[in-house]
């Protein structure tokens, strides 16, 4: 009893794991379409550990995500193959616009309850959507555009190993930073909102002023993300921005852990992975998002791995 | 002035469709401060569901009160197998929820039904009746006739029952409520019921003008929502008017702007009510939550 809790994995430890895994897997991948889905895995994890952040720890919840990753891959694409910027200035001009769009968005709205957020980022990852399927000149509407590859300082990023050392190199920077952010003083401030919210006011703690650095920086993430995609997969249609891709996002966070981070890359990996595996999965994949939305809700509320964490350390005594 | 007319004509037939759903969204939230977002669904259901029994060889007469049964019992089951079970867990967990009931009712209807677009006959006849130079359809006047009537019993049902009276005594404070013997869980699931049973409705009337398909239910939802916010969330009446209000200017900005846009113009309208006004357009301001 007067061991340890376990549940407080320390942090590093678990992103040493989270290294080795990523470092191990390519010697197990046995070829280009598996590599694939890791790198799809990848990117999906990164947009959903930041959206995590917003769900988990600043309690609120977005339905626009998908329009940040769609917006920061439609920008990288245009820039780079209309104006041929280089794809690293296009990215980083992604960041600088999907940064201040979910700022000027965020500030006022997270003053107000939860479900005001959601429904405002319902409408605007919808109003990017029309903008992507309408601005046909610019963005090639509903069939899409064709993006050039992904340079860095002149060095052509090809191939899925290049691709796979790329992403995984970029998820556990994300990861990292997203550990960094919740045991830094805004990670206790919003710990605190948890708990409750007008104690947390009455302490001094500008609560939207926190709620909007979290909510912006989980935008970033999905720009950077939706850049990466673009490149990697060399297409974009406007499906990356997408209600419905905006609710897988969620879904991940939510079968994976509400507040744990690595519950998000391994959500990732199931729901990103199971659809590719079970072909039967696209005729009913509406169905079997919604239904892992209220099971997990009703008879898991915390997620996969908060719940196979607490049967674990129950089972030690 | 005729065009302008004509506008009008269309944005007040679609906008009262949108109170209509707007209507369910104001239910549940006095009943429960929840936001419903599977609201748009009940409209998907109601319109699919007509045009399949009618499809049957039933007659509209008999399809339309059907497919409303069907909606309001698809609304009491979500209230009882999702919503009921969270309903302790807050406002993230109930939004959970329902977006998941959103997604899975429209993968059943894709699977149940189909993936294609219907069309449904005006409910009499498609001559256009003019009036002062612009045309009104005989459907448009069915929607505002029974928008209408929907208003009127609505203000029975608060004023007159002690089902509806209790459903008001319940938005108002649920504790007390439940201390003076109303059971705030059956006000709930009736809630669902009413509500869905509004959205199917609307979306009844609305497939004769544009047409029902598995998907359509986020973009009516979202339409209903944001007349719901105009009016402030919890005034029924304010509601139907917000409505009016969205669906007026979803037409002008159609007519004199960008029809490419025009989805676009309710989502522009909640985000200026809430960047503004988040108490709605006749909202009462109440004190900053936290």
């Amino acid at each position: 009893m007067t061991a340890p809790r376990r549940d407080n994995l320390p942090r590093s430890l678990g992103l040493v794991v989270l290294v080795v895994i990523l470092a191990v897997l390519p010697l197990i991948l046995p070829n280009r379409f598996y590599f694939d889905i890791a790198i799809n895995i990848g990117l999906s994890a990164i947009v959903c550990v930041g959206l995590n952040l917003v769900m988990g720890f600043a309690g609120q919840i977005s339905l626009g995500h998908a329009g940040f990753f769609g917006l920061g891959a439609y920008l990288s694409s245009t820039l780079t193959a209309h104006l041929e910027w280089p794809p690293v200035l296009a990215l980083l001009a992604g960041l600088v616009v999907v940064g201040l769009l979910a700022f000027i968005f965020a500030w006022p709205i997270l003053r107000l309850e939860g479900h005001y957020l959601a429904m405002a980022t319902l409408g605007l990852g919808i109003i990017i959507s029309i903008i992507l399927n309408q601005e046909v000149e610019l963005t090639g509407g509903p069939d899409g555009m064709p993006v050039p590859p992904m340079s860095v300082f002149g060095w052509v990023i090809e191939g899925e190993t290049a691709w796979y050392w790329l992403v995984a190199a970029v998820l556990v920077v994300c990861t990292w930073l997203a550990f960094n952010m919740i045991e830094s003083p805004v990670g206790r401030a919003l710990r605190s909102l948890g708990s409750s919210p007008p104690a947390a006011a009455m302490s001094g703690i500008n609560i939207a002023r926190y709620k909007t650095f979290v909510f912006v920086v989980s935008a970033l993430f999905a720009s950077l993300a939706g850049s990466l995609f673009a490149h990697h997969a060399a297409f974009v249609t406007p499906v990356e921005a997408d209600f419905f891709k905006s609710v897988e996002f969620v879904t991940i966070v939510v079968l994976g852990g509400l507040a744990s981070i690595y519950g998000s890359i391994i959500g990732a990996a199931v729901l990103v992975a199971l659809p590719q595996v079970l072909t039967v999965f696209h005729d009913y994949e509406h169905l079997i998002f919604g239904a892992i939305l209220i099971l997990t809700m009703v008879f898991m509320r915390k997620g996969i791995v908060p719940t196979l964490r607490a049967r674990f350390a129950g089972k030690r005594g | 002035m005729a065009e302008f007319l004509q506008f009008l004509i269309a944005g007040v037939t679609v906008g009262a469709i949108y109170g209509l759903v707007a209507l369910g969204f104001t239910i549940i939230y006095n009943a429960s401060h929840a936001i419903n977002f599977a609201q748009g669904e009940f409209v998907m259901i109601g319109g699919m569901a007509t045009v399949f029994i009618m499809a049957a060889g039933l007659p509209l007469l008999l399809a339309v009160p059907l497919a409303i049964v069907i909606a309001a019992a698809v609304g009491i089951a979500l209230y009882k197998f999702a919503v009921a079970p969270v309903r302790a867990g807050g406002v993230v967990t109930m939004i959970i929820v329902t977006v998941g009931a959103s997604i899975f009712l429209r993968g059943l209807a894709s699977v149940v039904w189909d993936r294609n677009y219907h069309y449904m006959a005006p409910f009499s006849g498609s001559e256009p009746i003019p009036i002062f130079g612009a045309t009104i359809t005989s459907q448009s006047l069915w929607v505002l006739g029974v928008t209408a009537a929907v208003a009127l019993g609505l203000l029975i049902f608060y004023r007159y029952t002690r089902t509806g009276k209790a459903m008001l005594a319940t938005a108002y404070n649920p504790d007390a409520a439940q201390l003076m013997g109303i059971n705030v869980s059956t006000i709930l699931m009736i809630s669902f019921g009413l509500a869905a049973a509004l959205g199917a409705l609307g979306g009844i009337l609305v497939t004769p003008i544009s047409s029902t398909s598995f998907g359509v239910g986020v973009a009516l939802g979202l339409k209903g929502f944001a007349a719901a916010i105009v009016g402030g969330l919890s005034n029924s009446f304010a509601a139907l008017a917000g409505g009016l209000f969205v669906g007026i200017a979803e037409a002008m900005a159609a007519g004199y702007l960008s029809s490419a846009y025009k989805d676009a113009v309710a989502f522009v309208i909640i985000l200026l009510v809430l960047f503004v006004r988040p108490q709605g357009l006749a909202g009462v301001r109440r004190a900053e939550r936290v």
